[in-house]
């Protein structure tokens, strides 16, 4: 009897069978798998399986493999994980190519799996599958772009993944235990302290804290359509969930993510890209939740209110981050365009689509009775009770910029700057709409009921969103931007440029390596192997018959020795004698007579018998 | 129950012996009744080999008084962990050759199949007799059984195969003549023959010249038999030459054997006071290295399959010796005593066993001798030349292969003895068999036959050998992995450790 079966097995082995089903019978299936997963879920944490608390472990070279760790932590991250994935993959339901439901649902499985693994080594095994499917959702949108994208993506992850070894390595090294706890923390340079190193840059490198931000917000816009909205769930946000178990409360993560939340927001000031921009915000966003991460000391009121904020972030993020990411799907499949310059006023044919982005878009910028307010505000919230004043400025500040963005500036130009229609548009395939739709729903039922979420959270959650404080702050925040937008609106709108980011340095960076290993190391390459093959060639012809080789050397260096002294015929005559001699090597071996072998025998014995009777005492 | 087991060390030799004689005399009423009864001999030793291994496991050494006669004047039997191990390493790849040889022998020599098996079942009888005894003389007499009857197989083919014979009887002779003249020193000074009685009276005369000497023609006699460098020189054509089984079982097993009596002469009949007393061993590490070096060196200027493999034996041997030469000094766990010495042999036994047997095949299907003429073979032969890739990987010592592990111990006792030079020689050797396989794997693959040969309409076709010969060789071949896996378990290493105890190598409990 099984005592528990894996959700994110559900996904892996359920996407191998997608091939085998057709027409109707395959969106049936594809839908269906994230259903089990839910009721597998729901199982979960009503008990059946598994107590929570309790593990579901697997022996391997000695050490316990713990692949199900049930408490509130993962499974509140299962729950959205599974529920988002249901959304996404009705959005992506009209692909026709299996390779991409695959990838996506290996991509899913791999990041519940991450959730689920109580111990480093199972951790690892998933996270690599997540950077390998992350890298086909990318490359199956089969353009030049994209390519190049996805092979920085993964030469990033490649990075990442050979951290999170090593760490781990030292870290088996040190504690001899691979179970997946909270890492020692301290300064200075020790073993202990490398390996968290390691393992945290790891962790910051799939969150995309800059500045090692710039695979996302390169990689993400490069994506096919669906593929984008699988990508903005799950990478940063298992990152967030990793980094909630591995490092709490340690302080330079606060600094990070409130960087990271106003850099975000400044990047995507310059953004003509619709994806690209909303690509930053998710950098700005999962700012937040690392903020959180930095703030959720364990055992203190504000550390819990900010560990809560996190997850319940990371919670919100997945739902409207999708959405978003939907609706300028849903455009760029329509109109094949993503550029805000070359978009515009088409409201007339996608009002449904803008309707229901706009929820996304109130959403991510914290509007009342929106899940974003019920969630961020909690992060922003703990950063007063820990009286952090200038990262609670930051991070208002950054909520000012995500809504000027991706609520006011984003919206204006795709559907109503320019007056007339740019381009001919229409609504998009009913799944995608449906998909939206409900996404949008869950949005809004956990802005109006926060309950819901607050009772999944793993620390008991002491706060009312909807104080009039809250309220009054928050929406004299949204109703001066929108002012301030309306005011300077056609200075705001998209310029066709290319953003100057951090990838720049690995772009160029590459280029030069590149040009370093073409041409000055290929050289030395290739010089070394000819030296090398030219060494090895000469001992095999030597070594075929050492003895006539010797005879023909000799002979050669004499012929040369007497060219120097005079010229005379008879050297012609040596030189045609040693070409024949060239050519018939090897020629006989001479082997050891029997004889020969005899003495040998003999001298060596007579060697023995000195040696044994007169040379040692 | 216990009273059968004690009989089975004397059935192991007297059973095979009559055999030889049953097959002779079978042979003259119905000719294929002799591979039946050789088959039937072999299957019925081999189990009786794993119920010695298991008593003397369980109750320690089997003690057998031939005739009833006390040990100091009778002949006596003596099996102990060490002898029950490699009496079962010889006799399954004496099975394996014997599976092998049905449908090889009916081919390469049919009309001398009686004879061949008689010699070859007293090869065999001849090999146990040296395993199992526990008096020296009486081992000499069994290494002159296994010994002319291996000179007539190797002979066996004729032609060529005739000088090869004769050179390995001039030399093999004075081998055996170096080993009984050492019999006769020590008999001269202590008036025994039997192992462990010479072990308890040879004690007081360690420093007398003439019991140096003897050791000095023991050493000399058993390195031509093992083939130990510079003593090396009949075995190339000897091996290259005879029949593949018979190269099989000489190559993988009967200089093994000769190993076996120089450990047992070493560590039995001389103690480990005399070895110390003497820098013995450290000089043949230096001869085992040299023999390393080479051996891998002139295999790789061979252009004959075969002589290639035998050169690689000789390489082979100088892994052995170099193990048995640290065994001394090397005492921690997995790879402390003769464990790595007794780990190569029986890997050596599966690698090359199987390496002739898959040559010997390339040889029964097509008549190819030369590495220039595989071209394209892996089309051909897939089966075979993927045992071939197998075994060959073994010998390379890629992991998880059992090669790998038996060269990673000695390497491990070598850094343990703080002999960074030994080191240094088994990787460079271990490139060195890159070299000289890699050459024979790329023919067979990677190479295409030239355009001639494809007219004749075989082209492409699938050639493979019959089952009866292709099962030994998958066999040995998947052993050589699986072997890896289960040293790497360390399984078998209770056994070595038994044996390490019993001649006070390793560390001291």
């Amino acid at each position: 009897m099984i005592d528990w079966f894996h959700p994110g097995l559900i996904y892996i082995l359920g996407s191998a069978l997608i091939p085998f089903f057709r027409g109707t019978l395959k969106k049936v299936y594809l839908l269906f798998i994230p259903a089990l997963a839910f009721i597998n879920l729901l199982l979960i944490s009503k008990g059946v399986f598994l107590s929570e608390g309790k593990t579901w472990s697997l022996s391997f070279l000695g050490y316990d493999l713990v692949l199900g760790r049930i408490d509130p932590l993962s499974t509140v991250f299962a729950y959205v994980f599974v529920i988002a994935s249901f959304c996404m993959m009705l959005f992506a339901l009209h692909v026709k190519e299996d390779g991409q439901h695959i990838v996506a649902y290996l991509y899913v499985g791999s990041a519940l799996g991450v959730v689920f693994s109580g111990d480093l080594l199972t951790l690892f095994f998933f996270w690599e599958i997540m950077a390998w499917s992350a890298l086909f959702l990318i490359w199956y949108r089969k353009t030049k772009a994209s390519f190049g994208a996805g092979l920085r993506y993964i030469l990033v992850h490649f990075f990442g993944g050979a951290c999170l070894l090593g760490g781990i390595f030292l870290h088996v090294q040190t504690t001899g235990s691979i179970a997946f706890e909270t890492f020692q923390w301290g300064v200075g340079l020790n073993w202990t302290n490398l390996s968290s190193y390691l393992i945290l840059l790891a962790f910051i490198i799939n969150a995309a804290v800059p500045p090692l931000h710039a695979w996302l917000s390169d990689a993400y816009p490069e994506a096919t359509v669906t593929g984008a909205v699988f990508l903005t769930a799950f990478t940063t946000k298992s990152a967030i969930y990793v980094l909630l178990r591995g490092f709490p409360g340690v302080e330079l993560l606060i600094w990070l993510g409130a960087i990271m939340a106003v850099y975000g927001v400044v990047f995507a000031v310059l953004e003509n890209d619709i994806r690209r921009l909303l690509a930053y915000h998710i950098i700005s966003q999962v700012g937040y939740m690392v903020c959180g991460v930095g703030m959720g000391v364990v055992g203190t009121p504000a550390g819990e209110m900010a560990f809560n904020g996190a997850v319940a972030h990371a919670f919100s993020h997945i739902l409207y981050k999708a959405l978003l990411f939907m609706g300028a799907g849903a455009v760029l499949e329509v109109t094949g365009k993503s550029k805000l310059t070359e978009l515009g006023g088409i409201y007339k044919y996608m009002p449904i689509t803008f309707h229901l982005y706009m929820v996304g878009a109130y959403s991510i910028s914290g509007f009342p009775l929106f899940n974003g307010f019920v969630s961020k505000t909690m992060v922003v919230q703990a950063s007063a009770m820990w009286h952090l004043p200038i990262i609670w400025l930051m991070l208002e500040g950054a909520s000012i910029g995500t809504f000027l963005h991706t609520g006011l500036k984003l919206p204006w130009g795709v559907w109503f700057a320019k007056g007339e229609p740019a381009c001919k548009a229409k609504e998009p395939p009913w799944n995608m709409l449906v998909a939206m739709g409900i996404t949008a729903f869950f949005c809004t039922l956990i802005g109006v009921y926060p309950k819901i979420l607050y009772d999944m959270l793993p620390y008991p959650v002491h706060y009312e969103p909807y104080a009039p404080a809250h309220l009054v702050a928050m929406s004299q925040l949204l109703l001066f931007t929108f002012v301030a937008f309306w005011l300077l609106r056609k200075r705001l709108h998209g310029e066709p440029t290319i953003t100057l980011d951090t990838d720049w340095f690995y772009r160029k960076a590459g280029e030069r390596i590149i040009w370093f290993c073409e041409k000055p190391l290929m050289t030395f390459a290739n010089f070394v192997d000819r030296f090398v093959l030219n060494a090895a060639r000469a001992l095999i012809w030597f070594s075929k018959n050492p003895a006539a080789a010797f005879e023909i050397k000799k002979k050669e260096m004499l012929l040369a020795g007497k060219r120097r002294l005079a010229k005379s015929v008879s050297t012609d005559v040596c030189e045609q004698a040693l070409e024949e001699e060239k050519r018939k090597y090897p020629g006989e071996l001479p082997g050891l007579t029997l004889g020969a072998s005899i003495i040998l025998i003999l001298f060596s014995f007579l060697l023995y018998l000195a040696l044994y009777l007169f040379a040692i005492p | 129950m216990t009273g059968f087991v004690e009989h089975l060390p004397i059935l192991t030799i007297v059973i095979p012996l009559f055999s030889a004689f049953t097959i002779l005399v079978a042979g003259w009423f119905n000719k294929k009744s002799c591979i039946f009864i050789f088959w039937l001999t072999l299957t019925a030793q081999f189990i009786m080999s794993f119920i010695i291994l298991r008593r003397v496991l369980i109750h320690g050494p089997i003690h057998y008084w031939l005739g009833g006669w006390k040990p100091p004047w009778g002949i006596e039997l003596v099996v102990d962990s060490l002898n029950a191990y490699i009496l079962i390493i010889l006799l399954f790849l004496s099975l394996a050759c014997a599976i092998y040889s049905k449908s090889n022998i009916e081919h390469e020599l049919p009309g001398k199949r009686v004879s061949f098996y008689t010699l070859f079942q007293l090869l065999i009888a001849g090999l146990c007799g040296v395993t199992l005894t526990g008096d020296i003389f009486n081992m000499f007499v069994f290494i002159e059984i296994f010994s002319i009857s291996a000179y007539a197989l190797i002979a066996a083919r004729g032609k060529i195969a005739l000088k090869a014979s004769f050179t390995y009887l001039i030399l093999g002779s004075i081998g055996t003549c170096f080993f009984i003249l050492g019999i006769g020193c020590l008999y001269s000074v202590t008036g025994s023959l039997n192992i462990h009685d010479l072990s308890l009276l040879l004690p007081p005369f360690y420093g007398n010249k003439v019991v140096k000497a003897a050791f000095v023609f023991f050493i000399v006699g058993l390195s031509i038999k093992m083939a130990l460098f510079p003593f090396h020189t009949w075995l190339p054509d000897a091996h290259a030459f005879a029949p593949a089984e018979i190269s099989a079982m000489l190559s993988g097993i009967m200089i093994e054997i000769s190993t076996y009596a120089f450990i047992r002469v070493s560590f039995s009949v001389f103690t480990l006071e005399f070895l110390k007393l003497l820098p013995v061993f450290d000089i043949l590490c230096w001869v085992a290295v040299a023999a390393i070096l080479m051996g891998s060196v002139m295999a790789i200027t061979q252009v004959n399959l075969k002589r290639m493999l035998a050169y690689s034996s000789v390489a082979n041997m100088g892994y052995i010796m170099l193990a048995v030469g640290i065994s001394l000094s090397a005492v921690e766990s997995p790879w402390g005593g003769l464990n790595p010495a007794l780990m190569h042999i029986a890997n050596h036994a599966l690698m090359k066993g199987c390496l002739f047997l898959a040559a010997g095949a390339f040889i029964y299907k097509a008549n190819l001798w030369h590495i220039t003429e595989f071209r394209g073979l892996a089309r051909k032969m897939p089966y075979t030349c993927a045992a071939f890739v197998l075994a060959a990987i073994s010998m390379i010592g890629i992991p998880p292969s059992a090669g790998f592990v038996s060269k990673l111990y000695i390497i491990l006792a070598s850094i343990e003895i703080k002999n960074y030079f030994f080191v240094a020689v088994l990787l460079i050797s271990s490139l060195l068999n890159l070299v000289y396989f890699w050459r024979v794997i790329e023919t067979m693959y990677m190479k295409h036959e030239e355009g001639g040969h494809s007219s004749h309409g075989s082209h492409g076709m699938r050639e493979e050998i019959p089952l009866g010969m292709l099962i030994p060789i998958l066999l040995l071949s998947s052993l050589c992995i699986v072997m890896g896996i289960v040293w790497l378990g360390k399984i078998p290493i209770p056994i070595l450790d038994q044996v390490n105890l019993m001649f006070g190598l390793g560390k001291v409990p």
